[in-house]
Protein backbone atom coordinates (compact mmCIF):
# COMPACT_ATOMS: atom_id res chain seq x y z
CA UNK A 1 0.00 0.00 0.00
CA UNK A 2 1.76 3.21 -1.01
CA UNK A 3 -0.04 6.21 1.20
CA UNK A 4 0.76 8.86 -0.79
CA UNK A 5 -1.36 7.15 -3.64
CA UNK A 6 -4.44 6.10 -0.75
CA UNK A 7 -3.83 9.87 0.28
CA UNK A 8 -5.05 11.36 -3.06
CA UNK A 9 -7.92 8.58 -3.48
CA UNK A 10 -8.89 9.32 -0.42
CA UNK A 11 -9.27 12.99 -0.81
CA UNK A 12 -11.01 12.69 -4.42
CA UNK A 13 -13.48 10.13 -2.51
CA UNK A 14 -14.55 12.81 -0.29
CA UNK A 15 -14.51 15.77 -2.94
CA UNK A 16 -16.57 13.92 -4.54
CA UNK A 17 -18.79 12.65 -2.41
CA UNK A 18 -19.59 16.21 -1.10
CA UNK A 19 -19.81 17.54 -4.89
CA UNK A 20 -22.29 14.94 -5.39
CA UNK A 21 -24.68 16.22 -2.68
CA UNK A 22 -23.95 19.67 -3.20
CA UNK A 23 -24.03 20.11 -7.11
CA UNK A 24 -28.03 21.70 -7.75
CA UNK A 25 -27.16 20.01 -11.23
CA UNK A 26 -28.70 16.61 -11.14
CA UNK A 27 -26.77 15.04 -14.24
CA UNK A 28 -23.61 16.38 -12.66
CA UNK A 29 -24.69 14.96 -9.65
CA UNK A 30 -24.63 11.18 -11.13
CA UNK A 31 -21.78 11.65 -13.02
CA UNK A 32 -19.53 12.94 -9.57
CA UNK A 33 -21.34 9.84 -7.96
CA UNK A 34 -19.97 7.70 -10.58
CA UNK A 35 -16.67 9.11 -10.34
CA UNK A 36 -17.27 8.94 -6.56
CA UNK A 37 -17.76 4.87 -7.24
CA UNK A 38 -14.78 4.77 -9.25
CA UNK A 39 -12.89 6.07 -6.87
CA UNK A 40 -14.18 3.44 -4.22
CA UNK A 41 -13.07 0.27 -6.70
CA UNK A 42 -9.19 1.87 -6.63
CA UNK A 43 -9.45 1.93 -3.10
CA UNK A 44 -10.57 -1.60 -3.34
CA UNK A 45 -8.09 -2.90 -5.13
CA UNK A 46 -5.55 -1.42 -3.32
CA UNK A 47 -6.34 -3.08 0.03
CA UNK A 48 -6.38 -6.06 -1.93
CA UNK A 49 -10.35 -6.79 -2.16
CA UNK A 50 -10.37 -7.04 -6.05
CA UNK A 51 -13.92 -9.61 -6.57
CA UNK A 52 -15.03 -6.13 -4.87
CA UNK A 53 -13.67 -4.00 -6.98
CA UNK A 54 -14.55 -5.67 -9.76
CA UNK A 55 -18.56 -5.26 -8.54
CA UNK A 56 -17.72 -1.87 -7.64
CA UNK A 57 -16.51 -0.90 -10.91
CA UNK A 58 -19.40 -3.18 -12.98
CA UNK A 59 -22.24 -2.16 -10.74
CA UNK A 60 -21.48 1.47 -9.26
CA UNK A 61 -19.44 3.16 -11.86
CA UNK A 62 -20.89 1.37 -14.93
CA UNK A 63 -24.55 0.76 -14.64
CA UNK A 64 -25.99 2.52 -11.46
CA UNK A 65 -24.69 5.37 -13.28
CA UNK A 66 -26.61 4.98 -16.57
CA UNK A 67 -30.33 4.58 -14.24
CA UNK A 68 -29.29 7.80 -12.93
CA UNK A 69 -28.79 9.39 -16.31
CA UNK A 70 -32.25 7.56 -17.69
CA UNK A 71 -34.08 9.02 -14.47
CA UNK A 72 -32.91 12.30 -14.85
CA UNK A 73 -33.59 12.25 -18.53
CA UNK A 74 -37.34 11.32 -17.85
CA UNK A 75 -37.89 13.56 -14.43
CA UNK A 76 -35.80 16.76 -14.31
CA UNK A 77 -32.29 18.32 -14.06
CA UNK A 78 -32.42 21.24 -11.97
CA UNK A 79 -33.29 20.39 -7.61
CA UNK A 80 -35.62 23.04 -6.03
CA UNK A 81 -33.57 22.84 -2.67
CA UNK B 1 -34.85 22.00 9.78
CA UNK B 2 -31.88 21.45 7.66
CA UNK B 3 -29.80 22.87 10.31
CA UNK B 4 -31.02 19.93 12.40
CA UNK B 5 -30.34 17.54 9.68
CA UNK B 6 -26.54 18.47 9.53
CA UNK B 7 -25.59 18.13 12.99
CA UNK B 8 -27.44 14.42 13.53
CA UNK B 9 -25.52 13.58 10.27
CA UNK B 10 -21.72 14.99 11.26
CA UNK B 11 -22.68 13.19 14.76
CA UNK B 12 -23.68 9.84 13.36
CA UNK B 13 -20.17 10.42 11.53
CA UNK B 14 -18.11 11.38 14.34
CA UNK B 15 -19.77 8.66 15.93
CA UNK B 16 -18.82 5.69 13.36
CA UNK B 17 -15.46 7.74 12.71
CA UNK B 18 -14.95 7.20 16.47
CA UNK B 19 -15.99 3.67 16.40
CA UNK B 20 -13.09 2.87 13.68
CA UNK B 21 -10.75 3.17 16.71
CA UNK B 22 -11.40 0.18 18.30
CA UNK B 23 -11.38 -1.89 14.90
CA UNK B 24 -8.06 -4.14 14.48
CA UNK B 25 -5.98 -3.36 12.78
CA UNK B 26 -5.64 -3.53 9.10
CA UNK B 27 -4.64 -7.31 8.03
CA UNK B 28 -3.92 -8.20 12.02
CA UNK B 29 -3.30 -11.72 11.95
CA UNK B 30 -4.32 -11.91 15.46
CA UNK B 31 -7.79 -10.02 15.26
CA UNK B 32 -11.14 -12.34 15.77
CA UNK B 33 -11.84 -12.21 12.51
CA UNK B 34 -8.50 -14.27 11.16
CA UNK B 35 -7.79 -16.43 13.63
CA UNK B 36 -11.76 -18.50 13.66
CA UNK B 37 -13.05 -18.81 10.27
CA UNK B 38 -10.61 -17.64 7.60
CA UNK B 39 -8.01 -19.38 8.20
CA UNK B 40 -10.23 -22.45 7.56
CA UNK B 41 -11.47 -21.05 4.32
CA UNK B 42 -7.59 -20.60 3.49
CA UNK B 43 -6.43 -23.59 4.26
CA UNK B 44 -9.18 -26.13 3.35
CA UNK B 45 -10.99 -24.35 0.21
CA UNK B 46 -9.19 -25.47 -2.41
CA UNK B 47 -9.14 -29.36 -1.34
CA UNK B 48 -12.86 -29.27 -0.12
CA UNK B 49 -14.45 -27.45 -3.13
CA UNK B 50 -11.16 -27.52 -5.66
CA UNK B 51 -11.65 -23.72 -6.37
CA UNK B 52 -8.76 -21.40 -6.48
CA UNK B 53 -10.79 -18.65 -6.02
CA UNK B 54 -11.52 -18.68 -2.16
CA UNK B 55 -13.33 -15.65 -2.54
CA UNK B 56 -16.33 -17.73 -5.05
CA UNK B 57 -15.99 -20.65 -2.68
CA UNK B 58 -17.10 -18.94 0.08
CA UNK B 59 -19.81 -16.55 -2.13
CA UNK B 60 -21.51 -19.46 -3.74
CA UNK B 61 -20.60 -22.52 -1.75
CA UNK B 62 -19.58 -21.87 2.39
CA UNK B 63 -21.93 -18.63 2.12
CA UNK B 64 -24.53 -19.83 -0.77
CA UNK B 65 -27.69 -19.13 1.04
CA UNK B 66 -26.42 -15.45 1.49
CA UNK B 67 -25.73 -14.91 -2.22
CA UNK B 68 -29.02 -17.24 -3.11
CA UNK B 69 -30.98 -14.21 -1.17
CA UNK B 70 -29.02 -11.50 -2.89
CA UNK B 71 -30.52 -12.99 -6.16
CA UNK B 72 -33.57 -12.98 -5.03
CA UNK B 73 -33.34 -9.12 -3.72
CA UNK B 74 -32.25 -8.18 -7.27
CA UNK B 75 -35.38 -10.17 -9.20
CA UNK B 76 -37.77 -8.59 -6.53
CA UNK B 77 -36.14 -4.55 -7.50
CA UNK B 78 -36.76 -5.75 -11.33
CA UNK B 79 -40.15 -6.77 -10.57
CA UNK B 80 -40.63 -3.33 -8.07
CA UNK B 81 -39.40 -1.21 -10.82
CA UNK B 82 -41.97 -2.67 -13.62
CA UNK B 83 -44.58 -2.71 -11.14
CA UNK B 84 -44.32 1.15 -10.15
CA UNK B 85 -43.17 2.12 -13.80
CA UNK B 86 -44.91 0.04 -16.44
CA UNK B 87 -47.72 2.18 -18.30
CA UNK B 88 -49.96 -0.71 -19.98
CA UNK B 89 -52.68 1.36 -21.18
CA UNK B 90 -51.43 4.72 -23.55
CA UNK B 91 -52.96 7.61 -22.32
CA UNK B 92 -53.42 11.02 -24.75
CA UNK B 93 -52.48 12.36 -27.82
CA UNK B 94 -49.54 10.39 -28.92
CA UNK B 95 -47.18 11.47 -32.15
CA UNK B 96 -44.79 9.76 -33.78
CA UNK B 97 -42.12 10.71 -36.21
CA UNK B 98 -40.70 8.87 -39.35
CA UNK B 99 -37.96 10.03 -41.26
CA UNK B 100 -37.36 9.34 -45.02
CA UNK B 101 -34.19 7.83 -45.04
CA UNK B 102 -33.50 8.85 -48.88
CA UNK B 103 -34.40 12.39 -48.38
CA UNK B 104 -33.79 13.05 -44.77
CA UNK B 105 -37.13 14.92 -45.18
CA UNK B 106 -39.03 14.29 -41.03
CA UNK B 107 -43.06 13.78 -41.09
CA UNK B 108 -45.20 13.82 -37.94
CA UNK B 109 -48.21 11.18 -37.50
CA UNK B 110 -50.59 12.07 -34.83
CA UNK B 111 -52.46 9.21 -33.02
CA UNK B 112 -55.47 7.42 -34.73
CA UNK B 113 -54.42 9.75 -38.15
CA UNK B 114 -54.05 7.23 -41.82
CA UNK B 115 -50.38 5.85 -41.61
CA UNK B 116 -48.88 6.34 -45.34
CA UNK B 117 -49.09 3.24 -47.41
CA UNK B 118 -45.29 3.10 -48.68
CA UNK B 119 -44.14 3.43 -44.76
CA UNK B 120 -40.80 1.04 -45.91
CA UNK B 121 -38.72 3.82 -47.17
CA UNK B 122 -39.70 5.36 -43.92
CA UNK B 123 -37.70 4.85 -40.32
CA UNK B 124 -39.11 5.74 -36.85
CA UNK B 125 -37.43 8.13 -35.07
CA UNK B 126 -37.48 9.23 -31.31
CA UNK B 127 -39.71 12.64 -30.66
CA UNK B 128 -36.33 14.02 -28.85
CA UNK B 129 -34.36 13.26 -31.87
CA UNK B 130 -30.78 13.76 -32.09
CA UNK B 131 -29.17 13.12 -35.54
CA UNK B 132 -27.67 9.49 -35.98
CA UNK B 133 -23.95 9.60 -35.83
CA UNK B 134 -22.59 6.44 -37.97
CA UNK B 135 -19.28 6.63 -35.71
CA UNK B 136 -20.62 5.73 -32.76
CA UNK B 137 -23.54 3.62 -33.82
CA UNK B 138 -20.82 1.30 -36.05
CA UNK B 139 -18.19 1.51 -33.13
CA UNK B 140 -21.21 0.32 -30.38
CA UNK B 141 -21.75 -2.25 -33.01
CA UNK B 142 -18.35 -3.70 -33.45
CA UNK B 143 -18.13 -3.12 -29.37
CA UNK B 144 -21.01 -5.13 -28.54
CA UNK B 145 -19.74 -8.88 -29.38
CA UNK B 146 -16.31 -8.41 -27.46
CA UNK B 147 -18.13 -6.97 -24.35
CA UNK B 148 -20.48 -10.27 -24.67
CA UNK B 149 -17.68 -12.57 -24.84
CA UNK B 150 -16.01 -10.54 -22.10
CA UNK B 151 -18.92 -11.00 -19.62
CA UNK B 152 -19.53 -14.78 -20.83
CA UNK B 153 -15.71 -15.00 -19.84
CA UNK B 154 -15.98 -13.71 -16.37
CA UNK B 155 -18.61 -15.46 -15.54
CA UNK B 156 -16.89 -19.12 -16.36
CA UNK B 157 -13.63 -17.62 -15.06
CA UNK B 158 -15.18 -16.67 -12.00
CA UNK B 159 -13.19 -19.81 -10.26
CA UNK B 160 -9.83 -19.09 -11.19
CA UNK B 161 -9.75 -14.94 -11.61
CA UNK B 162 -11.62 -12.51 -9.70
CA UNK B 163 -14.78 -12.23 -11.26
CA UNK B 164 -18.03 -14.58 -11.37
CA UNK B 165 -22.32 -14.43 -11.99
CA UNK B 166 -23.03 -10.83 -10.35
CA UNK B 167 -19.75 -9.13 -12.32
CA UNK B 168 -20.70 -10.66 -15.85
CA UNK B 169 -24.23 -10.68 -15.53
CA UNK B 170 -23.95 -6.64 -15.12
CA UNK B 171 -21.43 -6.65 -17.92
CA UNK B 172 -23.86 -8.36 -20.19
CA UNK B 173 -26.59 -6.23 -19.00
CA UNK B 174 -24.86 -3.32 -19.91
CA UNK B 175 -24.06 -4.93 -23.14
CA UNK B 176 -27.61 -4.60 -24.20
CA UNK B 177 -28.30 -1.01 -22.99
CA UNK B 178 -25.08 0.14 -24.65
CA UNK B 179 -27.20 -1.24 -27.55
CA UNK B 180 -30.63 0.93 -26.57
CA UNK B 181 -28.06 4.24 -26.09
CA UNK B 182 -26.47 3.48 -28.96
CA UNK B 183 -29.16 2.81 -31.64
CA UNK B 184 -32.62 3.38 -29.96
CA UNK B 185 -34.69 1.20 -27.94
CA UNK B 186 -36.69 -0.45 -30.46
CA UNK B 187 -33.59 -1.89 -32.03
CA UNK B 188 -32.68 -3.22 -28.55
CA UNK B 189 -36.13 -4.68 -27.57
CA UNK B 190 -36.06 -6.22 -31.12
CA UNK B 191 -33.11 -8.70 -29.76
CA UNK B 192 -34.59 -8.71 -26.66
CA UNK B 193 -38.02 -8.87 -26.26
CA UNK B 194 -39.92 -7.56 -22.33
CA UNK B 195 -41.42 -11.28 -22.05
CA UNK B 196 -38.28 -12.95 -22.33
CA UNK B 197 -36.26 -10.75 -20.19
CA UNK B 198 -38.94 -11.30 -17.34
CA UNK B 199 -38.84 -14.97 -18.00
CA UNK B 200 -34.85 -15.02 -17.82
CA UNK B 201 -34.97 -12.79 -15.05
CA UNK B 202 -36.95 -15.45 -12.65
CA UNK B 203 -35.08 -18.46 -14.78
CA UNK B 204 -32.11 -17.42 -13.13
CA UNK B 205 -33.29 -17.22 -9.69
CA UNK B 206 -34.98 -20.58 -10.69
CA UNK B 207 -31.67 -22.30 -11.61
CA UNK B 208 -30.00 -21.10 -8.30
CA UNK B 209 -32.93 -22.33 -5.95
CA UNK B 210 -34.03 -25.44 -7.99
CA UNK B 211 -29.67 -26.48 -7.90
CA UNK B 212 -30.58 -26.22 -4.13
CA UNK B 213 -33.68 -28.39 -3.84
CA UNK B 214 -32.37 -30.88 -5.82
CA UNK B 215 -29.05 -31.37 -3.33
CA UNK B 216 -32.19 -31.65 -0.65
CA UNK B 217 -33.62 -34.60 -3.37
CA UNK B 218 -30.33 -36.18 -3.26
CA UNK B 219 -30.51 -36.75 0.44
CA UNK B 220 -28.43 -34.00 1.78
CA UNK B 221 -28.25 -30.46 3.04
CA UNK B 222 -29.82 -27.63 0.54
CA UNK B 223 -27.24 -25.65 -1.39
CA UNK B 224 -24.62 -29.12 -0.52
CA UNK B 225 -23.41 -29.62 -3.85
CA UNK B 226 -21.59 -32.60 -3.42
CA UNK B 227 -25.29 -34.32 -3.79
CA UNK B 228 -24.27 -33.37 -7.44
CA UNK B 229 -21.71 -35.91 -7.81
CA UNK B 230 -23.68 -38.67 -8.45
CA UNK B 231 -25.61 -36.95 -11.89
CA UNK B 232 -22.69 -35.30 -13.21
CA UNK B 233 -20.80 -38.50 -12.79
CA UNK B 234 -17.43 -37.05 -10.97
CA UNK B 235 -15.96 -36.88 -7.25
CA UNK B 236 -17.71 -35.12 -4.68
CA UNK B 237 -15.26 -32.20 -4.61
CA UNK B 238 -15.42 -31.84 -8.45
CA UNK B 239 -19.22 -31.56 -8.01
CA UNK B 240 -18.67 -28.79 -5.40
CA UNK B 241 -16.82 -26.72 -8.35
CA UNK B 242 -19.28 -27.31 -10.70
CA UNK B 243 -22.15 -26.98 -9.01
CA UNK B 244 -20.82 -23.34 -8.24
CA UNK B 245 -20.51 -22.75 -12.01
CA UNK B 246 -24.08 -23.46 -12.08
CA UNK B 247 -25.04 -21.10 -9.48
CA UNK B 248 -23.05 -18.65 -10.98
CA UNK B 249 -24.83 -19.12 -14.75
CA UNK B 250 -27.90 -18.76 -12.39
CA UNK B 251 -26.89 -15.38 -11.26
CA UNK B 252 -25.43 -13.98 -14.32
CA UNK B 253 -28.25 -14.95 -16.48
CA UNK B 254 -31.11 -13.13 -13.03
CA UNK B 255 -28.94 -9.84 -13.00
CA UNK B 256 -28.33 -9.28 -16.97
CA UNK B 257 -32.16 -9.41 -17.49
CA UNK B 258 -32.61 -7.73 -13.96
CA UNK B 259 -30.18 -4.34 -15.30
CA UNK B 260 -32.24 -4.78 -18.86
CA UNK B 261 -35.70 -4.61 -17.10
CA UNK B 262 -34.84 -1.46 -15.20
CA UNK B 263 -33.05 0.66 -17.77
CA UNK B 264 -36.48 -0.05 -20.13
CA UNK B 265 -38.86 0.68 -17.77
CA UNK B 266 -36.82 4.16 -16.08
CA UNK B 267 -35.86 5.31 -19.73
CA UNK B 268 -38.59 4.62 -21.71
CA UNK B 269 -40.94 5.95 -18.35
CA UNK B 270 -42.64 2.47 -18.88
CA UNK B 271 -44.09 3.05 -22.16
CA UNK B 272 -41.29 0.37 -24.01
CA UNK B 273 -41.59 2.96 -26.71
CA UNK B 274 -38.89 5.73 -26.67
CA UNK B 275 -35.95 5.71 -24.51
CA UNK B 276 -32.39 7.76 -23.85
Amino acid sequence: MIWQLDLAILTLVVITGIGAIMVKDLLGAAILFGAYSFMMCLLWSIMGAVDVSFTEASVGAGVSTVFFVAAVFRTTRRTKD
Amino acid sequence: MKVIGLLIVILTGALLVYATVDFPPWGDPTSPASTHLSPHYIEKTMEETSVPNIVTAVLADYRGFDTMFETTVIFGAGVACFFLLRVLRREGPEQRLYRHTLTDMTIRIKDGSKMPADLDEFERIDTLWTPRDLIVTTICRLLIPFIQLFALYVIAHGHHSPGGGFQGGVILGASIILLAISHDMRTALKRMREKLNGLLCATGVFIYAGTGALCLLFGLNFLDYSALASILHVDPVTARSHGILIVEIGVGVAVMATMIWIYNNVSSSGKYDEGL
